[in-house]
């Protein structure tokens, strides 16, 4: 049962000297599942997120990767360890184009030679082309640059680098939070394809019909502490439940330390 | 896959249509340039039906097009344009570099110092820097002080920039003085001359081609750099998003010290053709050299925002910028007017990168 698990947090805890931005957070992930994290802002999400992604080093706590318990230094471990994180700011080079960003600093090259190592463009570009139709994502001309594309391609293409890496999970943060509708409705088929390949998922998100639609399960925070775990999938949950959670009118009995 | 063609947010895109290539407009601009000079040789009435380029009355040398004036405007900015390819490496990466002007003047100082012969017309070298047994010495030992001096340069200046986190300008505007006090300091502001034969081939060998072929070969070999390997893909990408790249585990640092040690070699190595072309190094060489190349890269598309740009275009910028100084002088035209019109060239090329850019973002 236990080996099911592909990240566990035990008692994680993150202090900005006098703040206590994450109390004692504990924290399971079954392999192909998508949990939602949502909550107020400063309610300790991204803190969360970044403590999990190298991005800070917490102050307490355990932090369980893949059945070991892991300590990133930097996001580039974390991503290493097979944790791929979409950035509220995407993490593009706008120049750049499609397979470029997709292998940024991990380039695949023919022949080795230190700096100047030599580029295999074909071989990233078949693979980028094999990960977009993996994960569904649209576009026309993977040669073109990033700054040609609208809020929504570029958005694809930040998340089609988990999929052209086979990572073990996938963390999104607000991926749609500045996207139009049809580019919001694109976003969203690929966390679908995501979900039907088995590849888990921890989305968070302000959008209440987005997390009801594609999520299994929401867990709030509140003031630095997990508040709820809600079972959306088996339970009947409406959206209201999950306001009273965040604001902070209900409590699920397990947690009533945290209010 | 690549033939599906659709639009997403009310974008449409072809997937077999490639951009139109920024250094294509570069040429352009080229060609134009010279047929006005071609125009203003025809038409002007104290120039007397004369051509920039052509050569129809006369056959000289049997061929149509007029190779002397040809060769002086390529080699004009061979020496120029070997800064040029550092520089525009620099400048995609988001940074500057203001120095190699006067890394020029110190490495040719230096590498002078040791390529001198002992004995000219059988005297003793009046000019000799060092002892006799510094000279007459295999012409490798001033081409690896030459490249020793520029890399020192260049890595210094790449520390600076790295690792203070002080803006490129600053760090290379100290480099720029510092060095330049160097080369006066090193003869005491005495020129330095007299090289052995083999070292004043580097500048004057295959009948005065050599800077051509050496410009052209170092072009050749960054072109290759930029566009198919690593380090190109890290400089283009730390130009166009620093953040991103160091996100994506790209060590930006290391990166940037690497960048500039590459431009202070280059200088390094404009230098040695300068130093063995003249036969003579003095402290004052190379003065406002890294204007002129940063104005080459300019015009030839590099985009002083970091991130856009490519060898070819600067080395057809070099070539723009080499026939406009030639047609002025063709046209008889004073230098003071030549300086000026660099100066709008320049300027007009930023404003050009600024509204292209602003047109791409508004693309999007």
């Amino acid at each position: 049962m236990t080996n099911d698990i592909i990240l566990e947090t035990r008692d994680l805890t993150k202090h900005y000297g006098g703040v206590h931005a994450l109390q004692g957070a504990n924290f399971t992930l079954r392999k192909g599942e998508h949990v939602a994290i949502m909550g107020d802002n400063g309610a300790g999400k991204s803190t969360f997120v970044r403590q999990i992604t190298g991005v800070e080093q917490r102050t307490r706590g355990d932090v369980i990767f893949d059945g070991k318990p892991v300590h990133f230094e930097n996001p580039m471990d974390a991503r290493n360890a097979g944790i791929e994180t979409v950035f509220q700011t995407l993490a593009l080079a706008d120049q750049l184009d499609v397979p470029d960003n997709l292998f940024l600093g991990r380039e695949l090259v023919k022949f080795k030679l230190g700096p100047f190592s030599i580029l295999d463009y074909k071989a990233m570009r078949e693979r980028t082309m094999g990960a977009l139709e993996k994960t569904g994502v649209k576009i026309p001309n993977i040669r073109g640059t990033i700054e040609r594309m609208s809020g929504g391609q570029r958005q694809c293409v930040a998340i089609a680098r988990t999929a052209t890496f086979h990572s073990k999970l996938t963390i999104m943060d607000e991926p749609t939070a500045a996207l139009g509708v049809q580019e919001t409705a694109q976003v969203e088929n690929i966390i679908r394809t995501l979900k039907e390949a088995g590849e888990p998922l921890i989305l968070i998100s302000h959008n209440m019909r987005q997390v009801m639609d594609l999520c299994d399960r929401i867990v709030v925070f509140r003031r630095g502490r997990i508040c709820a775990n809600l079972d959306i999938k088996n339970n009947d949950i409406t959206g209201e439940d999950v306001v009273a959670y965040i604001t902070g009118a209900k409590t699920q009995p397990e947690y009533a330390d945290a209010a | 896959m690549s033939e599906t063609s659709h639009g997403i947010g009310g974008l449409s895109f072809d997937a077999k249509k490639r951009a139109w290539p920024n250094e294509m407009n570069v040429f352009i601009a080229l060609i134009a340039i010279i047929v006005i000079f071609e125009i203003l040789g025809q038409v002007l009435p104290y120039m007397k039906g004369q051509s920039l380029l052509f050569d129809f009355n006369t056959n000289r040398d049997g061929t149509i097009l007029n190779m002397v004036r040809l060769k002086i405007i390529i080699l004009q900015v061979s020496i120029i344009g070997i800064i040029a390819i550092g520089s525009t490496q620099v400048i995609i990466s988001g940074g500057i570099d203001l120095s190699p002007g006067s890394i020029v003047g110190l490495t040719a100082m230096v590498a002078m110092s040791f390529a001198q012969t002992a004995l000219v017309n059988g005297n003793p070298n009046p000019k000799a820097i060092f002892g006799e047994a510094w000279m007459d010495l295999p012409v490798i030992v001033p081409i690896v002080v030459a490249i020793a001096v520029g890399t020192f340069a260049g890595l210094v200046n790449g520390l600076l920039v790295a690792y203070t986190r002080i803006p490129p300008f600053i760090a290379t505007l100290g480099m720029m003085v510092a060095a330049r006090g160097a080369a006066k300091w090193w003869s005491k502001g005495q020129p330095i001359s007299f090289p052995t034969e083999p070292f004043g081939a580097i500048g004057n060998g295959m009948s005065g081609w050599s800077p051509v072929v050496i410009f052209i070969g170092l072009a050749i070999l960054f072109h290759f750099i930029l566009k198919y390997t690593v380090y190109g893909k890290h400089t283009y990408a730390i130009g166009s998003n620093e953040d991103a790249a160091r996100m994506s585990g790209i060590k930006v640092d290391r990166h940037k010290v690497l960048v500039y040690t590459i431009a202070g070699i280059l200088a390094g190595l404009s230098a040695l053709v300068l130093a063995s072309k003249n036969l003579t190094a003095q402290a004052g060489m190379g003065v406002m050299y890294e204007l002129d190349a940063i104005a080459m890269t300019v015009i030839g598309g590099v985009s002083l925002a970091g991130g856009r740009g490519s060898i070819v275009g600067t080395v057809l910028g070099a070539l723009i910028f080499g026939v406009i100084i030639s047609g002025f002088t063709y046209l008889r035209l004073d230098a003071y007017y030549q300086e000026m019109v660099k100066g709008v060239i320049i300027v007009a090329a930023v404003v050009l990168d600024q509204w292209r850019r602003q047109r791409a973002a508004a693309r999007a």
